[in-house]
Parts: C-alpha cells; structure tokens; sequence
C-alpha cells in the first residue's frame, strides 16, 4: 500500500460488516494470520549510531528495503542487530518516512548524496512531501545544469555519417561548427544591418536641389535604394529557404518565432512587387514598409542575450501583466479624480475623462510634459499624490523582471525550464503509479490467486512452487477486503484495458450469433449465488460451474466436444459458434473438474474467484459467470 | 467674489477628500490592505483541538479488548492523527485509500456518523475502539443492531427505502467505472428492491429492527460471514 494506512486496516475490515446484510453473494474466506509474533523492537545499526523502531512501522511499506526481506541480508547474529554501513545523519530522515509517512529533505544534505541513500534503501524521490519537493527540485536542477556544462564541451564532436541536411542545419544553429557556418552567419549579420541602416537612411531628407524640394534620400535615389532592398531580400529569401530545406521537422520550424519573423521581414517587398502599379493601395503598401522594421529582429540569432531578454518578457507575463493592469486601475482612478477637480476652473485642458487620462499617464510615469497643468488647489493636491503614487506602482514589479533576466542569462535555462515542465508530469505520473499500483497489485493477485488454484487442481508440485506468494500478509488482507466488496455488490474489479474491451465487444454484439455473454449479464446478479446451483451429472462439470468464453483470433477452434452438447441445451439463447476460421469467435470451455469437490458441497466456499486461465499466447480469455446452463 | 470661488472649490474638494477616504475604507474592508498589525492574525486559525483518551484501565473494562490490544490500537491511531481525533474529511481521506479505483467519501460519511456515537464531529479513540469491540468482539446480535444503525441513516429505527438505496449507491460508487459486468444506473435499485423483498415481512415498505435481525439470523450466508472478521485483530 502506498501511505502508512496500515493502522487502519484493521478497521475498514471490521467495517465492512456492513456490507454483509446486502451482499448478493458469499464472501470469500479471510487470510489467516499465521504470524502471530508479538510486535518486537528492532534494533538498527547504521554505522554506529543505533535506531529503533517496531517491527510493524517499517512493515509498512513493503516495497522498500526496509519493510521487505531484503534486510535479512544485513542482519547481524551476534549483536541480533541489523547493521547498515551508511549515513547515519541521512538515515533518521528515511526512518522518519517510515514514522509519520513523510519523506523530507534536510537542507544541508548534498543532493547527489541523498539520492544514493534513497536509492539504496529503495524509495523513490517523488514521495518527497511537498513542503520538500520544490527544494529538492531546485538543488537537483542545479545539479544537472553543472553536469550539463562539463559536457557541452564534448557537444561539438562531428558526428559520422551525418546527411547534407543535417550537417546544413547543424551549421546553421550553431555557427561556430565550421568555417562555412561562420562565413555565413557573418554575411547574413551584414546583410541585416544593411537593410536596417538602408531602411533608417531613405527616410533622412537629404538636401535640396534645384528642382526638387527637400525630399528624403529614398525618393531621390529611389534604384539605388531599390538595389539595395532587393540584395538583401534576396540574401533573406535564399537563407529562409535553405532553412526550411534543412530543418529536422519542416512543419514546426515554420512554426516557430524565428520563420515567422523571417517570413514578415521579406513579404512586405515581394507584395510591393506585385501592387508596384497600383495607385488605390499605394496608401496600405506604405503601411506594409513598416513591416520592414522586423528585419531587425533577426537579429536575435545572432545576439544569446536578445533572446534571453525576450524569453524573459515572456516569462515574466504575469508580472507585465500585474504592471499593466495596476496602471490601469490607477489611471482611471485619478483622471477621474483629476476630471471633477479641475471642472470648477476656466480654460481647463482637462475637457473629459479620456483627455485627463494623457496628464495621468505622463505623471505617473513621472515624464511632466507641462502640456497639461493642473490650477485649482485640489487638482494639485491630487497630482502630487497621483505623482508619488505612479513611482511605488510602477517600481514595485520592474525588479522582479530584472532579477528574473539576471537569473536567466546567467544560467541559460530556457532548455531546462522546458524539461521541468515534463518531469513535473512525471513526477505524477509516478506517484500516480505507485498508488495505483495497488489497484493494479489486487487485480495481479487476482490472477496470480487463480493460477495458484487452478494448479492446486490440477496438483503440479513443481508449478505451485514456481508461484511462490510473495504478497505481504498486509496485502493479502487489503485484497480480502476489495474481495468482499465484489461480492457485496456481484461486480468485479477490472483494469481499464478490460473495461475498454467489454465496452467494446458490448457494442460489437449485434449480430444475430448472440455470444452467451449478453445473456448471463443479464442475470449476473442472481448468478454466483451457490444455493442456486444444479450440476448435471451428464456434463463433466464440477462446481466450478463457469463458462470461458476465448476469443480466438487464430484459425484454430479449441472447442470441447462436450460443451456442444450444451449449446445445443442452450438453443433458445440463438448462440452459435462461428466456424470460419481467422474472425474473432467465442467458444465455450469447461474446465476440468476435479473429482475431490463433490457437486453437493455448496456449503464449502472455496475462495473461488471467476477463474481466469491462460491456456495460450494467442487466445485471450474472457471470463464469463454462467447461470442458466446449469439450471437445465 | 472670492468666497464663492472658495466656496464652489471647497465643496469640490470635500467632496472629493470623502469619496477618496470611503475607497480606501472599501479596500480596507476587502483585507486588501490593512493598517494594523493585529487583523493578519486573525486569520491564523490555531487548531489547538487535542484529546486524550480515558485510561487503559476504563477502555480495558468498557471494550472487549486486552490491555496489548489498546495499545497496539491506539499506537496505530495516534500515529495517524497526533491530535487525537478525526474530522470527517481526514477519515474519508483513509477510508479512500482502500478503494483506488472507485469514490468512497459517500460511504465513509455514513461509517463516519455510525461510530460517531455521540454526533460531535469527530472521531476520537473511544468512539474508535468502541465500535471496533462491538464488530470485531461482540455478539452477532450487536453486528446486526451496528449495521442496522449504519443504514438508518436518520437514526429513527426505520430503514426505508431511500435510505438503503443511498447506502447501496455509495457501496457501488465505491466499485467506480471499470467494473465487470459494467455497472448501470438500476443495478442499486435492484439490488435494494431483492434487499427489501427479502427483509420487509409484513411490506410495509420500511424494515425495522426486529425484522432486518429476524431476517438476518435466519440466513446462513449472513451468518456465516459474520464471522469471517473474528481474528482481524
């Protein structure tokens, strides 16, 4: 069981006494409790230091070394102690997890060295409480990162036997690979500073002449500027495609932030190509020129820290966010404020609400235009706290955002931020295992029960050896306990597989060769009562008295010779068996009856679950409660 | 000419000075800012809720349970719950352990208020060990008067038939989804409607007391496992 419930056990055992009135069918038998050792002391000895605990606390988690037999290779016969050879200090915070069921992590203790003690005594991590985990989570991380830098060292090892493609996109994102990489990261560098000085230049009028006025350089020598933003574009084209040549996955690199801003720095020119004639939209590809601006964003390939600061941005969002929408706030409020101070005074710039909103804006962030001045004494009263105010709010996130860029530049975490995100759901998944596999580990039991019986019939004595029970008693009781809950109510536990499956077959079975499955579901709840049953002393069937049904997905049909007889008894339920070979058909089996459970000893109850047998590889079994077969 | 101005400007400012005070006393009253250090603690809830149970001595003669018994018991119980007593929530929380693959706060909530003898909301170590003598020690006509009074659920000696089918829903939620054969919406129905065929002699659409234990008694199977939880402890 995952959490030290054990305590509890006892007593949802004895609760379930109150499922006895309504349960539909028997309940299985108890297991005994063979042990009946008193609780003992048990004396640890972990390299001098001596702890002690009962026997009963450490059996609780019968999966770790601990509570399972694996500490009987430790044990020492002399000093009737369990020695360990290991860290004492590291070692009261596992036996502490076995005491209150909580796993913490002491702060001074390395991390590498926590690890090993945990693995070692066979915890795992994720049991780590959560007043713990963020801690440990953090120094882990660290710990990686540090590992992560001695090999990046060793990163750029040319692999053997790498394709055109993947050495052109090597070479393109780390630059310093080879010497055509660095060539063309620099070239490309060049070609963007082009176009941004190119872009900024035409703009800059450039002296008059006789016949024109003063005009901006673009105008005046419009082919050379035309020449220039073609090369570049050109450059731009000819670098995007070879990208999208090279990338690994074409369809998330056209995805990415970098395509997209490289798809926008050159479409503006190729659509100025194609409405150059135009007049009507000459106004939107003015517009369009502006698009030409985000050339310089490309630059951000070139530059670790640009990414960085716009990683930040955006991993700052929710501070921004805070920033933006505090200002907000405090900008109506006090242009409000401003509005109905200042209403009283003549000639007052501040003529609205949304007119006011320009002097709180241009206070708070404390530029003073003195385009718009307050002149009643309350309108003053309120610009100065609207003033002060406008510092503390705008102070209060920017050092988070700047701390938070620091933090990032210096350890360049953007690929761990993302890995985190996956162990974070692995961590639960984890967790998430470990608790269900107890759920798992009834259902395994079940099987494994089953098997056990099914060879007790049969009387192999080396298969039942082979089947050694290694469930603790603890566990055995808490299977008892779902056991009788199945009873109670005559449904069974099943795994999600299963369960997917029966849905499945449920809406599969329309045909008119109705298996005899929906038959007895129908019925099922009458169905494992033992006061009903009726063997037939024709059938070579024992009290087992249960119908397999196999799906068989080969060619091969094992049908029993003498359960066709009993189809035929059975000829109203329209069953048939589907002979075609390689669909999927349902046969019915009976399983050997053993001749030592005489049919008339209903009253023995045998802790007989529906009996799962795996007669092959091929066939998968479905077993079936079968009812009105026998009452013939 | 003067007086006026100030006048009209006064009033603004008044007007404005109060507007502003109300806002920040609005905050104040959302706890979104406070003035004194006193109201943060308020809030700090100190759950000093702590019980010790009678002594060894009192349980040994009120339950049916050897003095190493009790002890075992209640290491186990204080061990869960250091404070001495259960709330509901924690209880449904174990009580869900048990039973990964289905819900079982429904039927915890009644097992809760059935050994919650005296309806304080808590479960203490009394209350506990009472109710596990009478279930694992007692007689099989005390099981019977304890499972009674756990699907009576408004203690009033009557189970009718919502009753039992709120009892029955919260035993088969308790199975969840993956069940087989799959679990439908009338299989709780039926299951009660064959509960009270079965209890309810004289069909007057309740059970009592009498009948359910009559009933009971003379059903072997019931019998039978009554007796399967004798050596639990």
């Amino acid at each position: 069981m995952a959490t030290g419930t054990a305590a509890w056990l006892p007593f949802a055992r004895a609760a379930a006494i109150g499922w006895m009135p309504v349960a539909s069918c028997p309940m299985p038998l108890a297991p005994r409790d063979n042990s009946k050792k008193k609780d003992e002391l048990i004396m640890l000895n972990v390299s001098g230091r001596r702890f002690q605990t009962w026997r009963t606390t450490l059996d609780r988690y019968p999966d770790t070394l601990l509570g399972s037999s694996e500490k009987d290779f430790f044990y020492n016969e002399e000093a009737k102690e369990y020695f360990f050879d290991r860290d004492p200090d590291v070692f009261r915070s596992i036996l502490n997890f076995y005491r209150t069921g909580k796993l913490h992590y002491p702060r001074q203790e390395c991390i590498s060295a926590y690890d090993e003690e945990l693995t070692f005594f066979g915890i795992i991590p994720e049991i780590i409480g959560d007043c713990c985990y963020e801690e440990y989570k953090d120094r882990k991380r660290e710990n990686l990162e540090r590992l992560q830098d001695d090999q990046e060292d060793n990163k750029d090892m040319k692999l053997p036997n790498m394709t055109i493609r993947e050495t052109m996109w090597r070479a393109f994102e780390n630059p310093h690979t080879s010497t055509m990489a660095l060539v063309f990261y620099y070239v490309t560098g060049f070609f963007i500073a082009i176009s941004v000085i190119t872009n900024v230049v035409e703009t800059v009028p450039c002296g008059a002449t006789p016949h024109h006025k003063n005009m901006p350089c673009g105008e005046r020598y419009t082919v050379a500027f035309f020449c220039m933003d073609t090369a570049c574009v050109m450059i731009f084209t000819v670098e995007y495609l070879l990208r999208l040549f090279a990338a690994p996955s074409r369809y998330r690199f056209m995805r990415s932030v970098m395509s997209i801003i490289d798809v926008v720095a050159i479409l503006p020119y190729y659509i100025g190509l194609v409405m150059s004639n135009n007049e009507d939209v000459s106004g939107a590809f003015v517009t369009l020129r502006v698009f030409r601006v985000f050339r310089i964003f490309k630059f951000s390939r070139h530059s670790q820290g640009l990414r960085i600061l716009g990683y930040t941005l955006k991993s700052c969002a929710s501070e921004l966010g805070f920033l933006l929408f505090s200002l907000t706030m405090a900008i109506i409020i006090f242009a409000t404020v401003m509005f109905y101070a200042e209403k009283g005074s003549s000639s007052s710039k501040f003529t609205s609400i949304p007119a006011s909103f320009w002097y709180t804006i241009v206070t708070m962030t404390t530029l003073g235009y003195g385009d718009m001045v307050p002149k009643t004494i309350a309108g003053k009263i309120f610009g100065s706290i609207c003033s002060l105010s406008g510092v503390l709010v705008i102070a209060l996130p920017v050092p988070v955002i700047v701390s938070n860029f620091s933090r990032i530049y210096h350890q360049n975490q953007r690929a761990d931020k993302r890995r985190a995100q996956k162990v974070q759901k692995t961590r639960q998944a984890r967790i998430r295992i470990a608790k269900s596999g107890s759920a798992n580990a009834f259902l395994a039991s079940k099987h494994h029960g089953l098997l056990n019986e099914l060879l007790e019939l049969t009387g192999t004595e080396e298969d039942e050896q082979k089947l050694i029970r290694n469930t603790s008693l603890l566990e055995s009781q808490h299977h008892h306990l779902l056991h009788c809950l199945e009873k109670t109510t005559a449904h069974e536990f099943v795994d999600e597989h299963m369960f997917e499956q029966n849905c499945l077959e449920e809406a599969l079975q329309s045909y008119p060769s109705r298996s005899p499955s929906v038959s007895s579901q129908g019925s099922c709840t009458i169905c494992c009562c033992g006061s009903r049953r009726h063997p037939d002393p024709r059938v070579p069937r024992g009290p087992l008295q249960e119908l397999s049904a196999l799906h068989i997905q080969s060619s091969q049909l094992a049908v029993h010779p003498s359960s066709r007889s009993n189809l035929n008894l059975r000829a109203e339920d329209g069953s048939r068996v589907n002979c075609k070979g390689g669909q999927v058909t349902t046969a019915i089996i009976s399983l050997p009856s053993p001749p030592s459970l005489a049919p008339h000893r209903e009253g023995r109850h045998h802790p007989h679950h529906p009996t799962t047998t795996t007669i092959s590889n091929v066939f998968r079994v479905k077993v079936q409660l079968l009812e009105k077969m026998l009452l013939k | 000419m003067l007086s006026v101005i100030w006048e009209t400007e006064g009033l603004q400012t008044v007007g404005i000075v109060l507007l502003v005070f109300a806002s920040i006393k609005l905050l104040h009253m959302l706890g979104l800012i406070s003035f004194s250090e006193d109201s943060i603690e308020d809030e700090l809830e100190l759950s000093t809720v702590r019980h010790r149970p009678e002594g060894l001595e009192q349980l040994e003669a009120q339950t049916r349970f050897s003095r190493k018994e009790l002890q075992i018991l209640y290491r186990g119980f204080k061990n869960e719950c250091p404070s001495g007593v259960v709330n509901e929530d924690t209880f449904k929380e174990i009580y869900a352990q048990f039973f990964p693959q289905g819900d079982a706060s429904t039927y915890a909530h009644f097992l809760f208020n059935a050994f919650d003898t005296d309806h304080n909301g808590s479960l203490s170590f009394e209350d506990f060990v009472m109710g596990l003598s009478i279930l694992l020690r007692g007689t099989v006509q005390e099981k019977l008067n304890w499972a009674f009074n756990l699907y009576d659920i408004n203690k009033d000696g009557y189970i009718t038939k919502e009753e039992m089918l709120d009892i029955m829903k919260a035993i088969y939620d308790m199975m969840g989804k993956c069940t087989y054969p799959v679990l439908k919406e009338e299989t709780p129905r039926q299951h009660v409607e064959v509960f009270f065929q079965k209890m309810d002699k004289n069909k007057d659409g309740v059970v009592t007391i009498d009948e359910f234990i009559d009933c009971c008694q003379n059903d072997e199977n019931i019998m039978r496992s009554m007796h399967i939880f004798e050596n639990v402890l």
